[in-house]
């Protein structure tokens, strides 16, 4: 099933950077809204409102109310690995009371698009980021104790894991000051040792400040 | 090259001796199976036959390689049965008390100079290697499942093992067609060390009601390019596993993500042990997908 939506829009989208199908197939006006980048204003007459997300939380632009909240809106990110293009998956923010015929036009309108919808609960990280910066982090610190050269820590990952890159590879492809970034607003959220960005990614984060 | 021209595999009943033993036949060279239990010997001997068998149908050997492989294979119950053999490679159960006991024991019986291989996924070379007697011919040498499959082998040396061993085992996984990887000793090497606490990291997020595990699966799996995603895997290598492997990190990492979670020992408390149970993280009413 696909669904009209129309597109609010200022500056550049990480999800949908200029030139995307996506940007083209939007309609003039439609009950789902997409928002890239301007202020949310609710709108209970609308079936869904659809937020683009960076490292932040939905409640940011909605308000939370204890674990109670939840409308016609939710946040949602196209997953990319830093400056690596747009993959097909589409991280979809739910909050706890998300009516349920918002998610399901969220869905159709992303599907519809040939994009892979996951549905996550409104936590920093959302579903991958939370999953895999912990890991990358662990690979970086990893080859700092010398474990094993970059190379084979990647190769090791390819050969016996079926991975298409290794983690080395993937987290200095898409920056390292990137990944301090969003590792950075993991652990500001968790407090967790793995989600803290390692040693690599620090420096990357000083030299593009000039620090 | 390699020096190495007799090849034994203790643990040779089960599914990763087995498989070391078919890559090393493969590859030319004379291997003793070995393992205590005679019946579980035969039957991995039928499924090597198969499995060479299959490889004949699919054009990947031929008829008189098939042959000349299988006739490279002996099975032995004895330990004496690996004397003349130059490298050892142990496959048994992952516990360190029973490998140090086999490396001790196969100590007065093999050559002085034969190398002894641990396919240890967790445990520590320099530990295993510790009061066998050669310690400095002792190298860590994990194949990954299934061994007649894949190409990769972490190698790892101990303290003590000499650089002449290392080198001397390194050469025969080239020659045995692998790829080996030189990683440091410790514990869960590079597979293992990235892929068990990033596997208990994918359970704690659906304990934290983060996701489903249908929807963490196809997101790692839409945005990484995964063949599976962790929950997909947690099934297919067994709950129960997981929680043996993290007990066998934590203890020695005290890394948080390496504990087992809480979620994972109670599924596994509640019989849902992945594929092999019917029900993990998921439900799987074909059974004849498991193994199949």
């Amino acid at each position: 099933m696909t669904m009209a939506y129309a597109i609010h829009r200022t500056g550049e989208s990480r999800s949908f950077p200029a030139g995307d199908a996506f940007l083209d197939g939007a309609a003039e006006d439609a009950d789902v809204l997409v928002l890239l980048g301007v202020p949310y204003e609710p709108d209970p007459s609308r079936t869904a409102i659809l937020i683009e997300l960076g490292t932040e939380c939905l409640g940011v632009h909605t308000g939370e109310a204890a674990g109670e909240e939840g409308s016609n809106a939710l946040g949602f990110a196209r997953y990319r690995n830093g400056g690596d293009p747009p993959s097909d998956l589409v991280e979809l923010v739910r909050q706890p009371n998300t009516e349920e015929r918002a998610i399901e036009a969220a869905r159709a309108v992303f599907e519809g698009a040939g994009l892979t919808v996951a549905v996550s609960a409104d936590r920093v990280g959302r579903i991958v980021d939370r999953l895999v910066r912990p890991k990358y982090n662990a690979a970086l610190r990893l080859l700092d104790d010398g474990l094993a050269k970059a190379e084979d820590m990647d190769l090791a990952c390819r050969l016996g894991l079926g991975y298409p890159d290794g983690p080395v590879e993937r987290t200095v492809r898409g920056g390292l000051a990137y990944h301090h970034d969003v590792s950075s607003a993991l652990f500001a959220a968790s407090g967790q040792p793995g989600d803290a960005p390692a040693r690599a990614a620090v420096v990357a984060r000083a030299r593009s400040e000039g620090r | 090259m390699t020096g190495i021209r007799k090849v034994g595999v203790c643990g040779a009943a089960g599914t990763m001796g087995s498989g070391i033993a078919i890559v090393s036949a493969r590859a030319g060279f004379e291997t003793v199976c070995h393992d205590v239990d005679g019946e579980g010997l035969e039957r991995a001997a039928t499924q090597t036959a198969s499995f060479f068998a299959r490889s004949v149908e699919r054009g990947r050997m031929t008829e008189e390689d098939r042959e000349t492989a299988l006739g490279r294979l002996s099975p032995a119950t004895e330990l004496d049965a690996l004397a003349d053999c130059d490298l050892v490679i142990e496959a048994v159960f992952e516990d360190l008390s029973t490998k140090q006991a086999l490396f001790r024991a196969l100590n007065p019986v093999c050559k002085a100079d034969a190398i002894f291989a641990s396919n240890t996924s967790t445990l520590s070379i320099a530990q295993i290697a510790s009061g066998c007697g050669r310690e400095d011919l002792v190298v860590g040498m994990h194949f990954c499942l299934p061994a007649q499959l894949m190409k990769l082998i972490e190698m790892s040396p101990g303290l003590n093992t000499s650089e002449e061993a290392f080198a001397a085992a390194w050469a025969w996984t080239e020659a045995a067609g692998q790829t080996p990887v030189r990683t440091r000793d410790r514990p869960g090497f590079i597979l293992n060390a990235l892929l068990v606490p990033f596997n208990n990291d994918a359970i704690r997020a659906v304990e934290a009601g983060v996701a489903s595990p249908a929807d963490i699966d196809t997101a790692i799996k839409a945005a990484l390019g995964y063949r599976m995603g962790p929950l997909e895997l947690i099934d297919l290598i067994g709950l129960d596993t997981q929680i043996l492997l993290s007990e066998a990190f934590y203890p020695i990492t005290l890394d948080p993500r390496a504990a087992a979670p809480p979620l994972l020992r109670r599924m596994v408390a509640a019989g849902r042990l992945g594929r092999k149970s019917g029900r993990g993280f998921h439900d799987y009413e074909d059974s004849a997908m498991y193994g199949a």
